[in-house]
């Protein structure tokens, strides 16, 4: 929307697009409020997008960029008696940005049949010059990775120009030994680069957690569309295995003796029910209590790390509250508890947008808040000045933490990070019947102290790679750099040219390896602010949802405690609108008229988008 | 801008869908009665299609529209070319795939569909089977698309180890399964036969071949895809031992064998010139053609039952005429036919012998281990083996004590006696609802073991007394026996079978709740009968005694009947020949 049709007045402004301000909006638009929702970036979803392969270049482009100072402009003039202003800042939580490409810039050459001797022979060639290329890489080791990143960041897109130093040996090797496959070049990887839609977090849905609570509810769910994670894997002295969690994996599994299937099956029916014996464990380690169970390490290894997903020490309280959350999302929706966004998880807080617009609320991308407006005497937020120096009054202000300067934000601990790596791929880390898997990973600590991984690998049947590759998301909270975090993992499960040869997972296109604020320290309220702004923290660590929706219904509570949080939307057919005479009409002319009124409110909403995206 | 949206009050949703569901009722209604009239007037068009579609669509369960279609479709065949009927029969085909959305389990949808399948002249089998996978996957138990299934599977001829991957698929997303396990049990018998010394291959086409009855083809699987099944089923029960669907597979798969049809016994007893036949079933002689040779004479002899309640039985008698096997010093040769099963059996009567039997004896023919397969003995105790692993996991588990049981029976009956009352007490308290049957069970594995040893004993004397017997069985077995103790049990009636015991001189059955005693019937040999502490309590529940002409002493202490007034006169009118009557 064009900024002069602005409306002067509104009930929320809301800054940022994550998850929790569009719950908020979404909220506060259901129940009547008058919402306006911006964001500075030119994309929805601030650090929850998704980007396509080419967008996620451009953003890797944005942030190795120095952050031009802005022009801090004096709006004191459109002050009036007894304000004063608050300046809002902009600091941006993502650090150690690091790319690495390991295919080759151009296509390789077509293997025809009757060359392939030769191009092979090349191609070993290359590959023993290559090897020892990399030995000598490795001797010198931090000075290359060094040189490495530095080349990255200066130009990150393009990486590729080098194809000499950066092609692979084990693509050599993987051509060898499977001459018909063709390693996808980078090339093409840009070229389908609009088949990507690769988040900047990696979360997954419990299927009976609250997000999926609230888009039921809402009904916001008739946006977006779900794929089930269809196994659960878990890496084990040094192998890929799968995690039996349902009868039907349990009774198919082979790699459980018979014994241990009814252990592991009795020890799931029974850990739902809260017992004395349990009880006896409470503040005791969880694995002291599962050591007792007498369930033998493979089960134990399944129990903490995969179905509970905690760790050795959690108390037994917390283990089994996992356990059973865990339990209680099975067979929801499928074999697995877990759900994924189809075209990626930046589709959440777009439906709510969306939810939010269809219920009035208005849009604006590309368009921040500069400061806001204080009463003095009462300490509230009377109104904000837009970036485009117009005045706009609102009752409460909504933003987004990353917004606000440090210096106003009350953070109880030092801000912890999370370490994030994306992974193209050209293979399934565990090849099966179907090529269509959507994989939870868990990797315990590889070495002692070192962080937990959690990694999931998405195919392209969930809209968020092209056919041919598998993209992969590691997360973990950040003990040092995300490369430092995470490059171990990568390396033992995947083939890049710092594996050892030994090293059979899928190879590794391009990576992506970056550090990212961990928003899970954050109060919504309780800051040095008026006492009408609320700040929105940005991701988790968790795997789930939670922390984003409660954070978002604490604000709608406070802001309108009497009100529903979130109720469902009506169906078209249920809705008519004032003025429509209801007494004259059919019952089948008012669905028509409804499902108009509503279709061209969608169309609107879309073709606002639309407008916004072609402006850039 | 848009007008605020306001939600419709339900009583006035509740009207308009009453009103709907009237408008609706008047259109079906109308369209009912033009399809019946057009139907009366032999309208077969393309109209009576549409009409009866329309219908069906809302109801596809009204049985004469579907006739009436079908009508119009076989009219249509006459008169379109090949091509157009092929279109009309597919449109039918998706029109009935519309009609399984709205029900999945309409019988009359289903045998149109099939109906159709076999008329199209040509059939999409592949699609056929793809849409069964689909409804088998939204409802693995829909009973009425396995039956279709069947029908595909033998029309385009699916190979049987295709088959067997279906069922392998299916089970695998979930064992709970019935239908899947008992598919496997037809497909494996096709697919891997008992025998490899069998000149023909393994049938391809399940169309060539349909699965057998049980009579014409054995059941059998070849040991090593058993082990492979046995790996398989025990994986389902140790992942969830409280599903009956993968047990009832495992008994399939252990009890196989069956038994050989045979006249088991033959007794000639020269006093009463009669001759007895026991078979290993129970058969109705009028239909199993029975002739008795007698020194290769065939004879002309009345078969009958041991008891008139008996159309079927497996003991037959019949009485020779008068005179022709009394003389003592004569050797008489007698053979009994069974014409329907070619087999036979002789009898040799020598001289100065009042009485002579030939039979195979229980122990023979491995009688009471027929209830599981004469499995070589390795596999089997691997299986005990395994099933006692799961029993030390889950004590109470009722069908892991089952197997057991059934296991250890086929293993050695006699040398695990103790456990396996061990494990009757222990189901009859872990599942108290089927405590009579655990009972009846029981009471037939003990009546087994008794036989045994009172075979390896070489006697005619059977002896079970306070065993806790519940009911009486194998009675057929006992053909031969002359003294029978059933005392302190919890027997409550003889019934019609015990009059197979022909032999029988002496029947103690003291300390039981006997009320009834309709087995003792005809017994040409009782003399002595023991019922003390029972429950007979009227004159007439002692009837069937009058029928035992030999009958000298009966002890009736401590039965209601002796508190009847004047009973001793009753008794002595209603049992002439009992000389010692204990009251």
């Amino acid at each position: 929307m064009a900024t002069e049709d602005l409306p002067s007045e509104f009930d929320v402004v809301i800054l940022g697009t994550g998850l929790a301000e569009s719950v908020v909006a979404a909220a506060f638009s259901r129940v009547g409020q008058r919402v306006l929702h911006l964001d500075r970036r030119s994309y929805y979803a601030g650090h929850w997008a998704s980007f396509t392969f080419n967008a996620l270049l451009t953003w890797i482009q944005q942030h190795h960029e120095e952050p031009q100072p802005e022009e801090v402009q004096d709006w004191s003039s459109l002050l009036e008696e007894g304000e004063e202003l608050i300046p809002l800042s902009n600091s941006d939580s993502i650090r150690n940005l690091q790319v690495f490409c390991f295919t080759s810039e151009e296509d390789e050459e077509e293997e025809s049949p009757n060359t392939t001797e030769e191009e092979r022979g090349g191609a070993d060639e290359d590959a023993v010059r290559e090897t020892s290329e990399t030995e000598s890489a490795d001797s010198k080791d931090e000075e290359t990775n060094q040189k490495t990143e530095e080349r990255e960041e200066q130009a990150p897109q393009t990486k590729g120009e080098e194809p000499e130093a950066d092609q692979p040996t084990p693509s050599a090797a993987q051509s060898q030994s499977e001459p018909t496959k063709k390693k996808i070049s980078y090339t093409q990887l840009l070229k389908e680069g609009r088949r990507f839609n690769i988040d900047l977090v990696s979360k997954l849905l419990f299927s009976r957690g609250s997000l999926v609570d609230l888009l039921i509810k809402s009904n916001v769910s008739r946006y977006a569309e779900f794929k089930n994670v269809t196994r659960i894997l878990t890496y084990r002295h040094g192998q890929v295995e799968q995690v039996p969690c349902s009868r039907a994996d349990v009774f198919a599994s082979r790699q459980l003796s018979v014994v241990e299937k009814r252990k592991l099956m009795r020890f799931l029916t029974s850990c739902v029910e809260e017992t004395e014996e349990q009880r006896a464990y409470h503040g005791r380690p969880y694995l002291e209590f599962l050591c007792d169970q007498q369930l033998g390490d493979n089960l134990q290894h399944f129990l903490i790390h995969s179905i509970a997903m905690v760790t050795e020490d959690t108390p037994t309280e917390d283990g089994l509250a996992a356990t059973r959350h865990f339990l209680r999302c099975m067979g929801r929706y499928g074999n697995t508890p877990f759900l994924f966004p189809v075209y990626g998880l930046g589709e959440i807080p777009q439906c709510f947008c969306r939810m939010c617009a269809v219920f009035g609320g208005i849009y604006c991308l590309r368009h921040s808040v500069s400061c806001l407006l204080v009463d003095k005497e009462t300490n509230r937020c009377k109104g904000v000045i837009d970036s485009r120096g117009h005045r706009i009054s609102c009752s409460h202000f909504v933003v987004e933490e990353g917004f606000v300067g440090t210096d106003r934000k009350r953070l109880a601990t030092p801000t912890r990070y999370l370490s994030r790596a994306v992974l193209i791929t050209d293979n399934s880390i565990l090849p099966g019947n179907s090529d269509q898997q959507v994989s939870m990973v868990t990797v315990p600590p590889i070495a002692a102290g070192g962080p937990t991984v959690k990694m999931v690998e998405l195919c392209p049947s969930t809209m968020t790679c092209m056919p041919g590759t598998y993209l992969v998301h590691l997360t973990c909270q950040s003990v040092g750099s995300a490369f430092d975090d995470l490059s171990p993992v990568v390396t033992r499960m995947f083939r890049t040219p710092q594996s050892h040869d030994q090293v059979t997972g899928p190879s590794v296109l391009w990576c992506l390896y970056f550090n990212m604020a961990d928003g899970s320290g954050l109060e919504v309220e309780g800051h040095d602010l008026p006492s009408n702004v609320f700040l929105c923290s940005g991701p988790d660590g968790a795997l789930g949802h939670e922390h984003a929706v409660r954070q978002a219904e604490s604000i709608f509570l406070k802001i309108l405690p009497e009100e529903d949080f979130c109720p469902p939307a009506p169906n078209p057919e249920d809705i008519i609108y004032d003025g429509e005479t209801t007494s004259s009409t059919t019952g089948e002319e008012e669905k028509e008229e409804g499902e108009r009124g509503e279709e061209e409110k969608e169309k609107e909403v879309l073709e606002e988008k639309q407008s916004l995206q072609a402006e850039e | 801008m848009h007008g605020r949206v306001k939600v419709k009050s339900t009583a006035q949703q509740e009207e308009e869908k009453r009103k709907e569901r009237e408008k609706k009722l008047k259109v079906y209604l109308a369209a009912r009665d033009a399809c019946f009239s057009k139907r009366k007037e032999g309208i077969w068009d393309e109209g009576a299609l549409q009409v009866t579609q329309q219908l069906l669509s809302s109801n596809p369960d009204f049985g004469t529209l579907w006739n009436y279609r079908r009508e119009t479709l076989m009219h249509l065949e006459t008169v379109r070319d090949e091509d157009e009927v092929q279109k009309i029969y597919e449109a039918e085909l998706s029109f009935l795939e519309s009609c399984l959305k709205v029900n999945p389990k309409s019988y009359g949808s289903w045998h149109h569909r099939g109906w159709v399948s076999n008329r199209l002249p040509r059939p999409d089998w592949a699609r056929e089977l793809g849409l069964c996978d689909r409804c088998l996957s939204l409802d693995d138990r829909n009973f009425h698309c396995w039956d279709y299934r069947r029908v595909v599977v033998k029309m385009s001829g699916v190979p049987v180890d295709q088959e067997l991957a279906f069922t392998d698929r299916l089970i695998g997303s979930n064992f709970s399964n019935y239908s899947s396990w008992h598919y496997r049990s037809t497909l494996l018998p096709l697919l891997h036969p008992e025998s490899p010394e069998e000149p023909a291959p393994p049938p391809r086409r399940a169309s060539s071949s349909p699965p057998p009855s049980p009579q014409s083809r054995s059941h059998r699987v070849c040991e090593e895809q058993l082990l492979k099944e046995y790996e398989l089923v025990q994986n389902a029960f140790f992942t969830d031992p409280n599903d009956q669907s993968a047990w009832f597979y495992y008994r399939w798969l252990l009890g196989r064998a069956e038994r050989e049809e045979i006249i088991s016994c033959m007794f000639v007893s020269r006093e009463e010139e009669r001759v007895s036949v026991a078979f290993s079933r129970a058969v109705n002689v009028s239909s199993a053609g029975l002739l008795l040779v007698l020194d290769g004479q065939p004879q002309r002899v009345e078969w009958r039952s041991v008891h008139p309640r008996f159309k079927h039985s497996p003991v037959w008698i019949c009485d020779l005429a008068p005179g022709t096997i009394s003389d003592v010093t004569n050797e008489h040769n007698l053979t009994v036919h069974w014409m329907e099963k070619h087999t036979h059996r002789d009898c040799a009567l020598y001289t100065g012998r009042t009485e002579s039997w030939c039979r195979d004896s229980a122990t023979d023919q491995e009688l009471f281990r027929s209830d599981l397969s004469v499995e070589k003995t390795s596999v089997l105790q691997s299986e005990l083996q395994s099933c006692n692993q799961l029993r030390e996991l889950e004590p109470l588990n009722k069908w892991c004590l089952l197997t057991i049981i059934l296991l250890m029976r086929a293993l050695d009956p006699l040398g695990y006696e103790k456990e396996t009352l061990a494990h009757f007490q222990t189901l009859e308290e872990v599942d108290s609802m089927r405590s009579a049957y655990y009972g009846d069970l029981c009471s037939k594995f003990m009546i087994e073991n008794t036989i045994l040893k009172m075979e390896y004993a070489e006697v005619r004397v059977f002896s079970i007394s306070d065993k806790s017997l519940t009911t009486l069985c194998h009675l057929d077995q006992l053909l031969l026996v002359t003294h029978i103790n059933l005392s302190s049990n919890q027997l409550h009636r003889l019934p019609p079978q015990f009059a197979m015991l022909q032999c029988l001189e002496v029947l103690e059955a003291n300390n039981n709740s006997i009320e009834n005693l309709e087995g003792v019937y005809h017994l040409p040999k009782l003399e002595e009968v023991l019922l003390k502490n029972n429950k007979i309590s009227t004159l007439a529940d002692l009837e069937p005694l009058a029928s035992c002409p030999k009958l000298k002493r009966l002890d009736l202490r401590g039965n209601p009947v002796t508190q009847v007034a004047n009973v001793e006169a009753e008794l002595t009118a209603l049992l002439p020949s009992v000389v010692d009557l204990l009251l």
